[in-house]
C-alpha cells in the first residue's frame, strides 16, 4: 500500500528526478513484432530495463557488454543497469532486432 | 544444387501456374493454411537433421532458432483454424513442397562436417526467398480471412528476418 502511495504521488508531483535524485527508475521496452520500442533509451545507473515481449515468439536483450536477459513469449524480462556507459543490444535469435542504451552514471 | 533449385522452382511454378494461367484459381484460405503449415514443418524437418548433423555451434544455434520459431508460429496457425473452423485441405503445392523438402533431405544426408553446413545454410537462405516470395506475392494477397492474412504478414516479416540470419550464417562460413 505505501509503495502504491508513493508512486501515485511521484506521478502527482511529476518531479521525482528532482525530489529524489538517488531513486532508481524503472524503464519499460516493449517487443511487439520483432521492434523493440522505443528502440533508443536513456537511463541511469541503478535503473530497471523492463522488455515487455508481447510476440508469440522467444527472444533476448543481448548486449553488447556481454548481459544478456532471456524473454520468453508473451513474458517479460529485467535488468538492472551496473555500469556506466552506451550499450547497443540484439536479440540473440533474431539479429536484426536492434536497440541501444545510453547508461549515465 | 540445380537439382535443389529445379525442385524449388517446380514448387513455386505450382504456386504461380495454380493462380497465374486462370486468374480465378486462387488458392483458397484452407489451401493457403495448409501451404504455410507445410512450409514451417519441413523447416522445423531440416534444422532438426542439421541439429542432429552439424557440430558447428553458430549453424546449430541458427537451427535450433528455427525450429523454435516456426513451431511457434505453427501453433498460432493450429490455434487459428481451429478459432476460424477451417479444415487445411492438401494441394498441389503442399505435395511439391513436401517433394522438393525431402529430394534435399536425402542430398544433405550424404554431407558432413563443413560440406553439409555450408549446403544446409544456403538452401535455408534459398528455401526462406522461396517461401517470402510466395508469401508476398500470392499467399498474402490471395488470404480472404483477417487474422489469417495478419498471421501471414507476421510470419513473412519474420522469415525475412531468417532469410537476412542465414545470409549472414552463410557469410560467416565462407
Amino acid at each position: 500500500m505505501l509503495p502504491m502511495r508513493a508512486a501515485i504521488l511521484t506521478l502527482l508531483l511529476g518531479a521525482a528526478p528532482v525530489a529524489f535524485p538517488s531513486q532508481a527508475e524503472s524503464i519499460k521496452v516493449t517487443i511487439d513484432g520483432l521492434v523493440y520500442a522505443p528502440a533508443e533509451i536513456e537511463a541511469k545507473v541503478g535503473d530497471e530495463i523492463e522488455w515487455v515481449n508481447k510476440d508469440a515468439l522467444v527472444h533476448t536483450a543481448t548486449l553488447n557488454g556481454g548481459a544478456e536477459v532471456l524473454l520468453p513469449a508473451k513474458k517479460s524480462g529485467r535488468l538492472v543497469l551496473q555500469q556506466p556507459g552506451s550499450f547497443d543490444y540484439i536479440c540473440r535469435y533474431h539479429p536484426n532486432m536492434k536497440g541501444h542504451i545510453t547508461v549515465r552514471p | 544444387m540445380i537439382l535443389r533449385l529445379t525442385a524449388a522452382a517446380a514448387a513455386i511454378a505450382l504456386l504461380v501456374g495454380a493462380n497465374g494461367a486462370l486468374g480465378a484459381d486462387k488458392p483458397t484460405d484452407p489451401q493457403i493454411a495448409h501451404i504455410a503449415y507445410t512450409a514451417g514443418v519441413l523447416d522445423i524437418e531440416a534444422a532438426k537433421q542439421a541439429i542432429a548433423t552439424s557440430k558447428n555451434k553458430t549453424v546449430v544455434d541458427f537451427a535450433e532458432t528455427m525450429v523454435r520459431d516456426h513451431e511457434a508460429v505453427n501453433k498460432q496457425a493450429l490455434d487459428l483454424v481451429k478459432k476460424l473452423n477451417v479444415t487445411p485441405e492438401d494441394n498441389d503445392t503442399s505435395k511439391a513442397l513436401s517433394q522438393a523438402a525431402e529430394t534435399k533431405r536425402q542430398e544433405l544426408a550424404k554431407l558432413s562436417g563443413a560440406d553439409f553446413d555450408k549446403a544446409y545454410v544456403e538452401h535455408e537462405v534459398a528455401y526462406h526467398k522461396q517461401v517470402n516470395g510466395a508469401l508476398e506475392t500470392l499467399l498474402i494477397p490471395a488470404a480472404q480471412n483477417g487474422e489469417l492474412k495478419s498471421l501471414l504478414e507476421t510470419g513473412l516479416k519474420l522469415f525475412q528476418g531468417h532469410q537476412q540470419h542465414a545470409e549472414h550464417v552463410a557469410t560467416e562460413l565462407k
